[in-house]
């Protein structure tokens, strides 16, 4: 009962917080995908899992807020925050400029590179640069230069993205004539594609595919070419909201500056992603 | 509702018709031949060809299409080896074949039950006055079973046809294209999903439309039967009295 207790306690401090702007409790319910391990999955058991959720889950606790994860396919999750069904995304969605002319986002909470993921014995395991990385932002010019060191190698090869995402414009945009692009809905099915041998690579967050590692069927996927990040691939993962919800944008940047501080994001993206994903100011 | 957009959305949807058209005629068309084969099976009162034919249509008709083009595409991608050995896997790696392969499977198992209830429509004393005349085996089913048959089934074909046209937007699940798989796109880049799926069903609708009138045009033809008689000429009665 004291759980209980401490958590009317906690609604109704954050109540009186906000200022009787609503006599109700506090509800914010936030979509995730639940199929881009280990941002966020559904476990054994059917139970939403991962690195957000967990995230999510402290983020709420320091907002004083209930929390309510629901699962929301990726290609509807910003259209049906739109039609107000639910209040925020944590779906290992990046900041871009395309999303912010429609909806807003908090202070980023992880940013990872995003690269290729290739089986061991293809020719594309020998991708230029593997292990570095270079920003798109800060060195342009270095970016551009490893993309074209991967041309010749990746020359009417199949590349699979999931659809909607920074990944799949980043090959539309600087690999559209060298390479053929399928675009899937989820990670987990152009994961099972890159296994049968109907593509030659995928394009994805290299914490994406460290978890596509993990599993025993993909032992022999290794992370190729070098490390992208920053410009059309975003300004790192960060809670999506409505623009008109100035308040939930507020509380969540001030609870994910409290998370980033006190190393809780640290944690906890080293026990997801094995890296320190903690986004660099 | 922004009308340039719709407009848009609508020139960008309709590159995909050529796909989605693709895809149902192919299946369809192959799907009629293997449906055709089953509903001989089942009617043909031999054990060994009658039970595997009723196991296939409970097995097609009583799964889902998602189901059957997941396991299809991304089932059977697990025994690539396998399928590489039997010299097959170049056939399976491509999605598109992979597509048209459950559409057809699927299709014929619903057009096989379709085509059996419209042979066993036919009357028997149509069948018998046939027989009296002295024809039999292949020339009375060519020449009398098959077109009364055909006739009688058209209308649930015709549906199972609309059927299949809007099946193929499961394809987009498996990379291909086609007008869902485009509209999924659209939004993906717009967020607008309200206009571009009315311009997606609107599509599917004429579509389906100019669809319908072709097999109402197929059924006039096939039922002389039933239409009125060609007025008698008045000057022709005049004569007579």
């Amino acid at each position: 009962m004291t759980f209980f207790k401490t958590l009317g306690f906690g609604l109704l401090a954050s109540v009186l917080a906000v200022g009787g702007a609503s006599a109700q409790e506090k509800t914010v319910k936030i979509a995730t995908e639940g199929a881009y391990a280990p941002w966020n999955f559904t476990g054994a058991g059917g139970k939403l899992e991962g690195f957000e959720i967990d995230l999510a889950n402290d983020l709420c606790a320091r907002m004083k807020v209930k929390c309510e994860i629901v699962a929301q396919d990726w290609d509807g999750i910003i259209p049906a925050l739109q039609a107000k069904k639910y209040d925020a995304i944590m779906a290992g969605m990046n900041i871009t400029d395309k999303r912010l002319e429609t909806i807003n986002f908090s202070v980023p909470y992880a940013a990872t590179p995003h690269g290729f993921g290739v089986m061991k014995d293809s020719p594309l395991a020998k991708l230029a640069g593997t292990g570095t990385t270079v920003n798109l932002d800060k060195d342009p010019e270095g970016a551009k230069k490893a993309i074209e060191a991967w041309k010749p190698l990746l020359k009417g090869k199949t590349v699979g993205v999931q659809t909607s995402t920074v990944n799949a414009q980043f090959v539309e945009t600087y690999l559209k004539d060298t390479v053929t692009i399928r675009e899937y809905k989820t990670t987990e099915q152009h994961d099972l594609d890159l296994s049968a041998g109907r593509l030659d690579a995928i394009f994805a967050g290299q914490a994406a595919l460290k978890a596509t590692q993990e599993k025993p069927e993909f032992k022999d996927m290794v992370i190729a070419g070098t490390g992208m990040r920053g410009g059309l691939l975003g300004r790192g993962v960060a809670v999506g909201m409505r623009k008109d919800d100035a308040d939930l944008k507020k509380s969540f940047d001030e609870a994910i500056q409290a998370a980033i501080k006190d190393g809780t994001i640290k944690t906890l993206s080293e026990k997801w992603f094995k890296i320190d994903a903690t986004p660099q100011a | 509702m922004d009308f340039a957009f719709m407009r848009d959305t609508f020139l960008t949807l309709m590159g995909g018709v050529p796909l989605t058209l693709n895809l149902s005629f192919t299946s369809v068309a192959l799907g009629a031949v293997l449906a055709m084969l089953l509903a001989l099976m089942r009617m043909s009162r031999i054990k060994v060809l009658d039970w595997p034919a009723q196991g296939y249509v409970f097995v097609f008709r009583g799964t889902p299409l998602l189901v059957q083009i997941f396991l299809i595409y991304y089932g059977l991608g697990q025994f690539r080896p396998t399928l590489q050995a039997w010299g097959l896997w170049t056939f399976f790696r491509e999605p598109y074949w992979c597509a048209v392969l459950a559409l057809t499977l699927n299709t014929a198992a619903y057009a096989s039950e379709i085509i059996r209830g419209g042979l066993q429509s036919v009357p028997h004393n149509q069948v018998e006055a046939a027989r009296a005349c002295g024809m039999s085996g292949f020339l009375l089913f060519r020449r009398i079973v098959f077109p009364i048959a055909v006739r009688q089934a058209l209308p649930a074909y015709g549906s199972e046809i609309i059927l299949m046209v809007k099946a193929t937007s499961l394809a987009s699940i498996i990379t291909m294209m086609e007008v869902t798989g485009l509209a999924a796109k659209l939004i993906s880049q717009t967020f607008r999903a309200v206009e571009v799926f009315i311009v997606a069903g609107l599509i599917y609708l004429i579509l389906n439309f100019i669809i319908t009138r072709i097999i109402m045009a197929i059924e006039w033809w096939l039922s002389p039967h039933l239409r009125r008689p060609p007025a008698i000429e008045p000057r022709l009665e005049a004569a007579h009295v």
